[in-house]
């Protein structure tokens, strides 16, 4: 319960203070490069390599990552990639189930 | 009242993106040893999928809340950076008090629709915005915990990609826009890679793994491939 508390504390910190304090733009280029690169590194090393296991079985997880990178890279909406990895890895979890 | 119905307005198709992924947030939740209240409580209380999976993780481990809270920061901070964004749209309305309310539900979906906005954002707008995505957050997040038990097995295996999937379309149409995204997300990844494959993982535990391969990757983004001021917006 502690640990709930910390998580949702920080989180709310984290939006709630810069909103309050922070009124002008940063001028540090380091910092604010940093910034910008931050989610992306983040969402990176959280995907990988821990998508192809996300499915219980690693054929249907490379399929699933294939079909998603598929869909994000042509820009398709967070729901549809979404559905679309799914969907491949019920197609492969089925095919495997019958070979 | 205007300004609120079109938050209201604006919120739903976000809403709607919401329930899939919170669905398998609280499925993956409860799979994972969490009763169906906590995990609702989780969502209601956060309002964040990067930082809730990471989060959960954390609990499953048994990891300590110094974990916690540098992992919470970590990836949140981009939320930092969106809300110092925002900051600059509001208008007079976003008093200290309408501030430390719409500070709650900064998440990068309703950032996007606030500053992509061509006026300036009041505080009635925001809550607007927020309350709908946020509903359906946690309600969401209640059918996964609830249902999650007699769904199929292959179905919510099948689910547990779809966090990633999404996180791929954040990620990757990013990357097409700007090649020097591409690069910091590979140093991300090699670097959890090289942890998940070698027997650093039985001393790193996961959310470290997450502060380390983003704050050097991202280090490294912001020394060799500096952001111009024009364009350091998110976006």
């Amino acid at each position: 319960m502690i640990d709930l508390l910390v998580m949702a504390g920080v989180t709310y910190l984290i939006r709630a203070l810069p909103l309050v304090l922070v009124r002008k733009k940063i001028e540090n280029r380091f910092i604010s490069s940093f910034l910008y690169y931050i989610p992306y590194a983040v969402l990176g090393c959280m995907t990988f390599p821990v998508i192809l296991y996300s499915t219980n079985d690693i054929c249907s997880g490379i399929a699933g990552t294939i079909a998603g990178l598929f869909f994000a890279y042509q820009k398709k909406g967070l729901l549809f990639v979404a559905i679309a990895a799914v969907l491949a890895v019920l197609v492969i979890k089925e095919v495997v189930r019958f070979v | 009242m205007e300004q609120f119905l079109r938050g209201i307005k604006d919120g739903i198709p976000i809403a709607l993106g919401y329930i899939a992924v919170s669905f398998t947030f609280g499925l993956t939740a409860v799979a994972g040893g969490l009763s169906v209240l906590q995990a609702v409580l989780i969502s209601f209380m956060c309002v964040t999928s990067a930082g809730q999976f990471a989060g959960i993780e954390i609990m499953f481990a048994g990891g300590g809340l110094v974990e916690m809270a540098m992992t919470q920061l970590v990836i949140n901070l981009r939320y930092a950076l969106m809300s110092i964004s925002l900051s600059q749209k509001a208008d007079q309305s976003m008093n200290i008090f309408a501030r430390l309310l719409v500070g709650f539900g900064v998440t990068d979906e309703i950032f996007a629709v606030a500053v992509g906005r061509k006026e300036e954002v009041g505080k009635e707008y925001m809550y607007g915005l927020i309350v709908i995505p946020w509903l359906s957050w946690t309600l969401g997040t209640l059918g996964g915990a609830a249902l999650g038990s007699i769904l199929p097995v292959i179905l919510s295996e099948a689910f547990g990609i779809a966090i990633y999937a999404m996180f791929l379309a954040i990620i990757i149409p990013a990357g097409r826009e700007d090649k020097n995204v591409i690069w910091v997300i590979l140093i991300a990844a090699s670097i959890s890679m090289l942890v998940y494959y070698t027997p650093l993982k039985n001393f790193i535990s996961q959310g470290f793994v997450i502060i380390i391969a983003s704050v050097i990757a991202s280090v490294i983004g912001a020394v060799l491939y500096p952001v111009n001021r024009e364009n350091d917006s998110i976006n």
